[in-house]
């Protein structure tokens, strides 16, 4: 294949925004999960919860690394998690909602692991090279938590009343966070026609197939798509982020220049 | 090892000459250094103070969890984050495999909880101090899991073949998580000078109650020497103690640190180190439940419990149903 690089032809900027929010999702994602160390219902789930947690940090590590790349202006990956403000993220707002109860945190990791798995899924076919090698990678680590997120919402909506209940509450409540996934811009356009990234659109068929058919086995029933909140994507966030970000950032902010 | 004071029932060491044929064949075996497997006979009391240390041991590792975890989600760089979550994650499977280990001698992971969430069954004491810095976390690398290797290296001996094989996993690990400790620390005494404030802050806090980890002397304890009969122990804590002083004392020296220890000396003759002794009574208080986070630690443990009591039986029941819709598709098909 004898054709012009993609790294010199698409849009710097539309790259760049395309990895932060890669990487956002995953650092973000990573810290809710992580929050729950120790504090789990089984300590199966801590050790499992901690390797979630583990590959969503190392995947940021990746992602954000890149973005540090092609942002061009020397950062690291760490400066680009630690030194940036809540409207600089480009999170869904889907991963910053709180981790609520056991199953509401198991039922936001399936509706993003579901999504994560198709996105990159595409991506290893990415015409990037680079972002091909970090999604091959990645896409080991997300078939398993979707397997393993699956598996606990069928089982737990397929359970007691009460976990069939709870299950039910949490897809209620995390629902209007789902659209967002699938709602492209001009910079995803740009992207999905170079052949570097999926356009978002196109991964709501196989998402929807995905979740009926866990929502089916799990006895619950898929809420009506109303009103879908945005803006994680642009950098408009809940009021949750700011606090994330003020733990995660603590350290970085209080010792400017520190070397740890 | 995280267990101090197992009790082992014994009011006094008896000669094989006192012990009747099938303990004095155990008692042989055990001087012979031969593994006892679950399935053999053993004395009640082994049992017993097994059961005790081990599960102490693995209420120290689940307990643990909580003071480090205390600072993943503030880890300085995406680096140390994911090697603070992957030692963590390590502190769990080290629970696991003791609870496991405890489960071969006939007491269930959920009998073990329940006397920890009861109050009945102790931890280490140290996991009842707080982390108030992330100088903290290098801090219980290096001196926790320091004090623990000291203790668990000659477990990995133990006369009970699961125990011992549980040590010897959990000390591979555990040696790895020293390293990160000192990694960490290192890194801070090269840094800005409030970052080496932050870890001679964290030494002075975190010495003492390191050396306690060995628990008192125990020199003239029916039970230590019981347990070291049964090859459960190997050293006495005064013996530990100070192997791990002076392993720690020149690391201290390399980080440029001060020990907190005014009557720290070397003594040529005895080729080790002169020290003081920890404060007792607060480590006897710390125990009885008046450290300063003893009741923080434990509600965090009753509380994940308690709280995911729906998430357990929300499993067992789709568990049953399956069993269930198997047998019933089996009829059917017949």
């Amino acid at each position: 294949m004898a054709t012009a690089t993609p790294e010199a032809t698409v849009d710097k900027a539309a790259l760049l925004e395309f990895l932060l929010r890669t990487g956002d999702n995953a650092l973000v994602l990573g810290h809710r999960v992580s929050e729950w160390c120790g504090h789990s219902p089984v300590l199966e789930e801590d050790i499992a919860l901690a390797n979630t947690a583990l590959d969503l940090i190392g995947q940021t590590q990746l992602w954000l690394g890149l973005a540090g790349e092609v942002g061009g202006r020397g950062r690291t990956a760490d400066d680009l998690a630690y030194l940036r403000d809540g409207y600089e993220f480009r999170n869904l707002l889907l991963v910053e909602r709180p981790n609520g109860d056991f199953g509401k945190t198991l039922m936001r990791q399936f509706l993003f692991d579901a999504w994560h798995y198709l996105l990159l899924k595409a991506l290893k076919g990415s015409t990037d090279r680079r972002i091909a090698e970090i999604a091959e990678k990645a896409f080991k680590e997300v078939a398993y938590h979707l397997e393993r997120s699956r598996d606990l919402i069928i089982r737990l909506g397929d359970g007691t009343a009460e976990s069939h209940r709870r299950m039910q509450e949490a897809l209620a409540d995390l629902w209007p966070y789902t659209g967002e996934m699938f709602v492209g811009d001009a910079s995803d356009a740009a992207l999905a026609e170079a052949g570097v990234v999926p356009s978002p659109e196109s991964l709501k068929a196989g998402w929807d197939e995905i979740v009926a058919d866990a929502l089916a086995e799990a006895t619950l029933k898929r809420p009506a798509d109303g009103y879908m909140h945005k803006g994680g994507r642009r950098g408009v966030h809940t009021e949750h982020l700011g606090y994330i970000l003020s733990e995660l950032q603590f350290l970085q902010r209080a010792y400017p220049g520190a070397t740890w | 090892m995280y267990a101090q004071m197992v009790k082992t029932d014994s009011t006094r060491l008896r000669s094989l000459d006192e012990m009747d044929p099938v303990e004095r064949a155990f008692q042989e075996r055990v001087d012979a250094g031969q593994k006892i497997e679950p399935k053999e006979w053993m004395p009640e009391g082994y049992r017993k103070t097994l059961v005790r240390q081990i599960s102490q041991h693995a209420h120290s590792e689940i307990v643990g969890q909580l003071p480090e975890g205390n600072w993943i989600t503030r880890a300085p760089t995406l680096e140390r984050k994911a090697i603070l979550l992957a030692k963590v994650q390590d502190e769990a499977g080290h629970g696991l495999y003791l609870y496991c280990a405890a489960e071969t001698l006939g007491v269930s992971r959920d009998e073990l909880y329940e006397q920890l969430h009861s109050g009945k069954a102790k931890y280490s004491s140290i996991f009842n101090y707080p982390t108030l810095t992330w100088a903290d976390i290098g801090a219980i690398g290096w001196l926790v899991d320091g004090a623990a290797i000291m203790n668990q290296v000659p477990l990995q001996r133990c006369s009970y073949g699961p125990y011992s094989r549980a040590m010897i996993r959990i000390c591979k690990e555990e040696s790895f998580h020293q390293r990160q400790g000192y990694d960490i620390l290192m890194k801070m005494v090269k840094g800005t000078p409030a970052q080496k404030a932050m870890v001679q802050d964290a030494l002075n806090r975190w010495w003492w109650p390191s050396l306690m980890m060995f628990g008192p002397s125990d020199d003239a304890s029916v039970h230590s020497a019981q347990s070291m009969a049964w090859k459960i122990k190997q050293n006495s804590n005064d013996e530990l103690r100070q192997k791990f002083v002076d392993q720690t004392v020149p690391q201290a020296k390399y980080l440029g640190l001060t020990v907190p220890d005014p009557d720290l000396t070397w003594n040529e003759e005895k080729g080790g180190y002169d020290f003081g002794q920890p404060d007792w009574e607060e480590f006897f208080n710390v125990i009885a439940g008046n450290g300063p986070c003893n009741a923080e630690r434990l509600e965090a443990r009753r509380k994940a419990w308690n709280d995911g009591a729906w998430f357990r039986d929300g499993l067992t029941a789709h568990a049953e149903k399956m069993a269930e819709r198997r047998a019933a598709a089996k009829i059917a098909a017949e």
